[in-house]
């Protein structure tokens, strides 16, 4: 059971956003950027909430979903192994949605709710264990991806290409006076 | 075919630890035909299994056992050091300075300051000068020996242009143990970057790729990797009679020694002389001082990251790539005893950098969200970064306890370490942290990041030399004030860190120790 999420109604938490929940576990397909996430043992709403999450805690805008889905599955694995980390992972998202639900002003799902407060809602549990699960894992998803991190300019390993000794290490060119040294 | 000693050979010196101070050691004394068994906590790699990621190389090569950090210490990861053969020699970034005349005769230059443990060195840098030079010829250090320096890399080349705007005037690319032309056998720089992953080409000096095949070679010396020593034994007269260390299984095996020498850094180094603790030596061995453990030193330092106008690409070479020396002179007018360097040193990869800013460093825009991405992680490849090393204060308060219950996986009391800042450390890296702003403000940077300090790589201090044996562990050759045929052989040994990286001088005093301890085997006075 699959359904078509575009990208931007997925990140602006419109109700439109389709999760599939099958038992345990849940797929999110985005067919236009051709990605689809599966998990196992995260249920739907958990997997995309935490990638609303992962998405307001690094935003890139240059990056598109599926380098944040690779967070939530990586989410995944590890709590297939680690009954702790699927409770944490549950129940965060669920007590976030029950400190949203005790806000009569914004009782919308925290998916479904706008960009602006969601980031709203993310900065009421900042610091929180499973906030701190979530950031530490995207942090290292993202950032620790050698795909991603290609767009920041990270070269990634060298020595197989020779080093830098004959591919730019002292290349610099905006330095004013450079000759005069 | 390196040789094997029987563990019931008494005849042999044995030596704990194989990094700058063990693995130099135990070769010189190879050289002079000594025999020599040397215990290594960690497995032995080659240059093969040297990966460029930080990542898996961290987990590799890092002493991963359980520390407590207490203080300013990171309470999970106190110290960033290696348990490999070759040690820390393996990570670490090949900055090869010498220590200032004045850095030897701390107490005699500062004065009292409050607080300070401080002590003169019971040796100077006269007597040194010969031993330094050995060390640099052997390590092949760069702007040593006819040894042209490193080329400077774009990182090195934003510091050079602000630092000189300024005004500073001892600028270079530093005084590097990385081959800037082929020497030694051993191939010239290629700007790879993640020297401190380990060098895969072996460029960097590593008592791994040189003092450790060398040794072996003479047929008087060897390596037992994945050795952990727990206790040092000794007989009636209170003499170091072997070692009892514990095998990649578990399995423990006693190892009889002529001569015991303690090289596993100013952590495992006390630590063990407090494990070894006897009816005889109630408070652990060669403490009759007190001060095994005490006066850790761990440098002042801090990191300054700024933002540049255009790219720098600073994974792009040696990491420690350069340096300003000219605030390492002591001068009381700037508000604190002392001096300090500036060293290149870009991010660790962009994951690291990514998290170390927000968690590191006060100015940045929070630790996460659109300003955080937009203002840190975005601008990573016009990065330049800077690392401030300078000396801090030995203090009594700060060093190596043993947990009272809790145990690592070898059955022994976990180590804790503290250290808190002195007042003269704060005044210097606030100091340090302006000027190195200012370095980069010069080439047009309008974002600086200051970094509180790292885990600790520069261990210095826990069993100190003193000309008194009342107010250190060891004398002026490492021996042991208390046990004669016991040594220190590390950075454990230093009275004072002085504000330079302790490797060559950790180096030139395993040299000048073999040459002395091999007189003494002569004369069988141990």
């Amino acid at each position: 059971m699959t359904n078509k999420v575009s990208r931007r109604t997925f990140i602006q938490g419109s109700a439109t956003v389709g999760v599939a929940a099958a038992g345990a576990g849940g797929i999110l397909a985005n067919t236009e950027e051709a990605w689809a996430l599966s998990t196992e043992v995260l249920s739907g709403d958990t997997a995309l909430s935490i990638l609303i999450m992962a998405r307001h805690l690094y935003p890139h805008d240059f990056l598109g979903d599926q380098y944040y889905a690779e967070v939530v599955i990586n989410l995944d694995e590890q709590a297939k192994s680690d009954s702790s980390l699927a409770e944490k992972l549950e129940n965060g998202v669920k007590d976030l949605g029950q400190i949203i639900a005790a806000d009569r002003t914004y009782n919308v799902a925290f998916k479904d709710q706008s960009s602006g407060l969601q980031l709203k809602n993310l900065k009421r549990i900042d610091g929180s264990d499973f906030f701190e699960t979530v950031k530490g894992a995207t942090m290292a998803g993202l950032y620790g991806n050698p795909r991603v991190a290609a767009f920041f300019g990270w070269e990634g390993s060298s020595v197989e290409h020779g080093g830098y000794i004959n591919r730019g290490f002292d290349d610099i060119g905006w330095l004013p006076n450079k000759g005069g040294r | 075919m390196a040789k094997t000693f029987d563990k019931n050979d008494d005849s042999v010196v044995v030596i704990i630890g194989s990094g700058a101070g063990g693995g130099v050691l135990g070769n010189e004394l190879a050289q002079k035909g000594v025999n020599v068994v040397c215990l290594e906590a960690g497995p032995r790699f080659t240059l093969d299994d040297i990966e460029n990621d930080w990542n898996t190389m961290f987990g590799r090569l890092s002493w991963l056992d359980s520390r407590k950090g207490t203080g300013d210490l990171v309470a999970g990861l106190p110290l960033w050091v290696c348990k490999t053969v070759g040690g820390t020699t393996v990570h670490w970034a090949g900055a090869s300075l010498r220590f200032m005349e004045h850095e030897f005769k701390a107490k005699s230059a500062y004065g009292n300051i409050e607080g300070a443990n401080l002590l003169d060195w019971p040796i100077d840098l006269h007597e040194m000068e010969r031993f330094y030079s050995m060390a640099e010829d052997k390590m092949g250090t760069t702007g040593t020996h006819g040894i042209p320096r490193l080329p400077g890399n774009n990182n090195f080349q934003v510091m050079e242009y602000g630092a000189k705007a300024l005004g500073y005037k001892d600028v270079h690319t530093g005084n590097m143990s990385i081959n800037s032309e082929p020497r030694d056998g051993r191939p010239g720089c290629h700007q790879i970057g993640f020297c401190m992953a380990g060098c895969a080409i072996g460029a960097k000096w590593s008592t791994l790729y040189t003092e450790i095949p060398r040794a072996e070679a003479t047929g008087h010396y060897e390596i037992r990797p994945q050795s952990m020593v727990l206790k040092i034994n000794h007989n009636k007269e209170g003499k170091a009679t072997g070692v009892v260390y514990a095998d990649a299984d578990g399995n423990t095996h006693e190892q009889k020694a002529r001569v015991v020498a303690i090289a596993g850094n100013s952590v495992e180094t006390p630590r063990l002389l407090l494990n070894s603790e006897s009816s005889m030596f109630s408070d652990g061995m060669a403490n009759s001082s007190g001060q095994v453990g005490q006066n850790f030193m761990r440098h002042m330092t801090g990191t300054v990251y700024g933002t540049m106008p255009g790219a720098v690409h600073w994974d792009r070479g040696t990491q420690m790539a350069g340096i300003v020396m000219d605030e390492v002179k002591n001068d009381p007018n700037r508000g604190f005893a002392g001096g300090y360097y500036m060293q290149t040193l870009p991010g660790f990869g962009l994951g690291w950098y990514a998290g170390n800013v927000g968690n590191m460093s006060a100015d940045a825009p929070g630790k996460w969200g659109r300003n955080y991405t937009r203002d840190v992680v975005e601008n990573y490849k016009n990065m330049a970064g800077m690392w401030l090393v300078g000396e801090d204060m030995p203090q009594e308060k700060n060093g190596v306890k043993l947990h009272g219950s809790e145990k690592d996986s070898y059955g022994l009391p976990v180590p804790v370490v503290n250290f808190e800042d002195h007042a003269n450390d704060v005044a210097m890296r606030n100091h340090a942290y302006k000027a190195g702003s200012a370095v980069y403000q010069a080439g047009g940077s309008q974002k600086q990041y200051q970094l509180s300090p790292f885990p600790s790589t520069h261990n210095m201090g826990t069993c100190r030399m003193s000309a008194n044996a009342k107010d250190g562990v060891c004398s002026s050759t490492g021996a042991t004030h208390d046990i004669p045929n016991l040594f220190i052989s590390d950075g454990s040994q230093f009275t004072t860190g002085a504000a330079c990286n302790p490797t060559l001088t950790i180096v030139a005093l395993a040299i000048r120790q073999a040459e002395n301890m091999t007189k003494l085997l002569g004369q069988n006075s141990i």
